[in-house]
């Protein structure tokens, strides 16, 4: 039998192999905390993705995760596309950034977000109306309200054009740096107003299609007149008085508007604003944005401003877009990890500057971020595009239905084609009986 | 014979002769046909069939799709019966206004598209024919140049020409001292839009597919027809539409396929507006179960089409076996 001498050379060997191999597992490599893939929505205002790249980032080398983004467009629904695909399949991304109705329509596979938005809610303060619709089923919150991507679709006005045939001054109703003194922009005024500017060829360019800015506005209007066609517990209202008398007024001013309103896209709005058509747009700053590019002496004429107000409120478009864990992602603490860093004020409002006033964060204490008073030409455009005296309620299209059902009213845009038929001269009534109809169409389960 | 005493001789040939066996198998022409064909069959199977079948499934789902969506209160069948059967969702379909509207506008534009792509197929496909070989191959090669693009980028292009308020075509319009044309404004006017650009688009198809057909008639015929005394008429009437009928109704059944399925012209020209009267079956579904987030919905209207352009085939592919077996 051969004899084995342990010698002082070998025992040192053995001794720094077991020493290594016992405490690899605890080394802290670069990437120690895992992996994360998340989609965020593609900016289209140049140079955006580049401030969540760098925040995101700089979280991920701070906790050592090996993060992967992916910009998803909302062009041709590819965002919409990935998020029912990745449903389907229950696999993809950790966290997607989905638009207004997908946080509820996938409520089943999503990660509940309650502890951060608990701490979100203390530090950056409450969350809107609108918020806490879309993105909370009973006591879970869904996901966290997403600056980047969220907008509110109010007034943009022509300074000039409401002044000379209007006679509306837009500046003086919503000063920089104050509060609105708007009390007598309300739904007479601004059916004044359009009807003045269509006189004088220079007609509101708000349209009466299929896509999201039509139904937005409409949906702001019916609900200034307390108009909802399915309330919050699913019980169909079409035909009601205020129904009748929002679908009438709204008749009334459509009949204001461009002649072929019921063809417009999302595009065409701003393509009004920014070739000098008409006075007003219903628009995200991103339609003044492109004329400070290409048509600056129009840009310098814009005024982005509030909603007038019906005879049950002041409602703006709110558009929010949410970042959402799915239940089935991998690396969920890492996950919530990054939604907090991503909602810290001075993460916000790198957003809100990369976007030029664009996104708009769901937080009520950071709706007063320097950006938007400093935006321009002019100097305080934007200063009451993020609503910061909270002048009016923001709201979306089709609320207060549970938003199954108010996600189908919306997307088959029922409240601007009741506008549209009734405007080419069908009853109301008959009008209201289709509406009855294809909202109880909706209700199926 | 002499195999057979190879294999039994010894346990050693036996042995070697196995991969022969094999090498033999995979030297068969059906074997190596069906190996050329499998990356295919895999595609198939993957992109088509497996689909096919998923969306089937989705198609009997309730919108909730935790559970099947069974018919209920069918007065034409007894209850025990009718709650059985996973179609709820065709059932709901059924009761819809706009359902039957996507009807009507998917059978008007597959039939006025194909029967309109058809005739400028035919008459672009003579007038090709009877230009001189040397030339023809450009004629040939511009006039298939909207059939190769790719349809959702052609359309871009006709959507700016029927912008509705900076319209091209109205502009030129306005400058004659005509009226502005609501393109894609109004419901006749946008669905006139949508056809005229699938016919812009499938009409080279025809034309190619008709010149091929054209040049595979004998001249014999023709001039037999001549000596006879047949004028151009009678020589199209009686010697090339019996001889092209095989590839107009090949080529008709195709087309009508292909234009009853259509989504990107339509989803970029109007996206089925105004009022949902330009809708077609696939951008209804589009609409409903991606946008609507109402997948098992979206599923059953983009299957309704299945049964009808099943029994298009079956009639236009059994009329043509017809044919080939009395030829």
């Amino acid at each position: 039998m051969p004899k084995h001498h342990l010698t002082r050379r070998r025992f040192i060997a053995a001794s720094a192999l077991a020493s290594t191999a016992l405490s690899a597992p605890f080394v802290r490599g670069a990437h120690a905390a895992g992996k994360l893939s998340i989609g965020l929505w593609d900016h289209w205002v140049p140079g955006a993705n580049k401030a969540s790249t760098d925040v995101a980032q700089a979280w991920a080398a701070k906790e050592r995760v090996e993060l992967t983004i992916d910009y998803i467009p909302s062009q041709g629904n590819k965002n919409l596309l990935t998020i029912a695909a990745e449903a389907q399949a229950k696999s993809g991304h950790d966290m997607l950034a989905m638009p207004t109705w997908w946080p509820h329509a996938q409520a089943d596979l999503l990660e509940p977000c309650n502890d951060v938005m608990t701490q979100l809610i203390a530090q950056n303060g409450a969350v809107n109306g609108t918020v806490e619709y879309l993105n909370k089923a009973g006591d879970k919150w869904l996901g966290v309200p997403a600056t980047i991507g969220s907008q509110i679709k109010g007034p943009c006005s022509r300074i000039d054009l409401m002044k000379q045939h209007a006679g509306i001054d837009v500046q003086a109703m919503y000063p920089a740096g104050a509060a609105p003194k708007a009390d007598g922009w309300n739904m007479e005024a601004y059916l004044k107003a359009a009807e003045a500017c269509s006189k004088a060829n220079v007609a509101f360019g708000v349209g009466l299609g299929e896509t999201t800015d039509s139904v937005d506005t409409a949906g702001a209007f019916f609900q200034s007149f307390g108009a909802a066609l399915v309330d919050a517990k699913g019980e169909l209202t079409v035909k009601t008085d205020a129904v009748r008398q929002a679908l009438d007024y709204c008749v009334k001013v459509a009949r204001f508007y461009p002649a072929d309103a019921p063809a417009w896209d999302d595009g065409s709005n701003n393509r009004w604003l920014v070739s000098g058509r008409g006075a007003l747009i219903m628009n995200p700053p991103s339609a003044w944005a492109v004329a400070k590019r290409d048509a600056p002496q129009i840009a310098a004429q814009c005024w982005t401003h509030g909603m007038p107000i019906g005879p049950r409120g002041r409602y703006a478009p709110f558009l929010p877009y949410f970042w959402n864990i799915w239940s089935f992602s991998t690396n969920k603490s890492a996950a919530k990890s990054l939604l907090v860093a991503m909602s810290q004020p001075d993460a916000v409002a790198k957003f809100v500057a990369a976007s030029a006033g664009y996104d708009i964060p769901s937080f009520e204490k950071l709706t007063t971020l320097p950006t938007w008073a400093e935006e321009g030409p002019p100097k305080g455009t934007l200063y009451h595009y993020p609503n910061p005296h909270n002048h009016q309620t923001l709201s979306i299209a089709a609320a207060p239905a549970p938003p199954k059902i108010a996600q189908q009213i919306y997307t088959q845009a029922t409240l601007t084609k009741m506008i549209v038929r009734h405007l080419r001269g069908e009853p109301m009534e008959r009008t209201l009986a289709w509406a009855e109809s294809e909202v109880e169409g909706f209700l199926r389960g | 014979m002499a195999d057979a005493v190879l294999t039994s001789s010894s346990p050693v040939r036996r042995a070697t002769a196995r991969p022969g066996a094999i090498r033999r198998f995979f030297q068969r022409k059906s074997t190596i046909a069906f190996l050329m064909a499998l990356p295919l069959i895999l595609l198939i199977f993957g992109l088509v069939i497996y689909p096919a079948f998923y969306a089937i499934y989705l198609s009997m789902l309730r919108k909730s799709m935790t559970s099947i969506a069974w018919m209920r209160n069918c007065s034409w069948l007894p209850d025990a019966i009718c709650t059985r059967i996973p179609f709820g969702n065709m059932q709901f379909l059924f009761t819809r206004e706009t359902f039957w509207m996507v009807v009507y506008q998917s059978c008007l534009f597959a039939i006025t598209a194909v029967i309109f792509k058809a005739i400028f197929g035919f008459i672009i496909a003579h007038f090709v024919h009877n230009i001189p070989a040397k030339g023809q191959r450009k004629w040939r090669g511009m006039l298939l140049i909207p059939w190769v693009i790719p349809p959702a980028m052609s359309t871009l292009a006709w959507l700016w020409l029927f912008d509705p308020s900076y319209s091209a075509f109205n502009y030129i319009l306005s400058g004659m001292g005509f009226g502005r044309i609501p393109w894609t404004g109004d419901a006749s006017w946008a669905r006139f839009s949508v056809i005229l650009v699938n016919i812009w688009v499938g009409a080279p198809f025809f034309m190619i597919m008709y010149l091929a057909a054209l040049k595979s008639v004998p001249d014999q015929l023709y001039e037999a027809a001549e000596i006879d005394g047949a004028n151009w008429w009678q020589r199209i009437w009686y010697v090339t539409l019996p001889m092209m009928r095989n590839i107009i109704a090949i080529t008709a059944l195709f087309s009508t396929i292909v234009t009853f399925a259509n989504f990107d012209i339509v989803r970029v020209l109007t996206a089925g507006g105004p009022l949902d009267q330009t809708h077609l079956f696939a951008t209804w579904a589009f609409r409903l179960g991606i946008e609507g987030g109402d997948i098992p919905l979206g599923a059953s209207v983009s299957l309704f089409m299945v049964p009808i352009l099943a029994v298009a085939a079956v009639f236009i592919l059994r009329d043509i076996n017809q044919r080939g077996n009395e030829a």
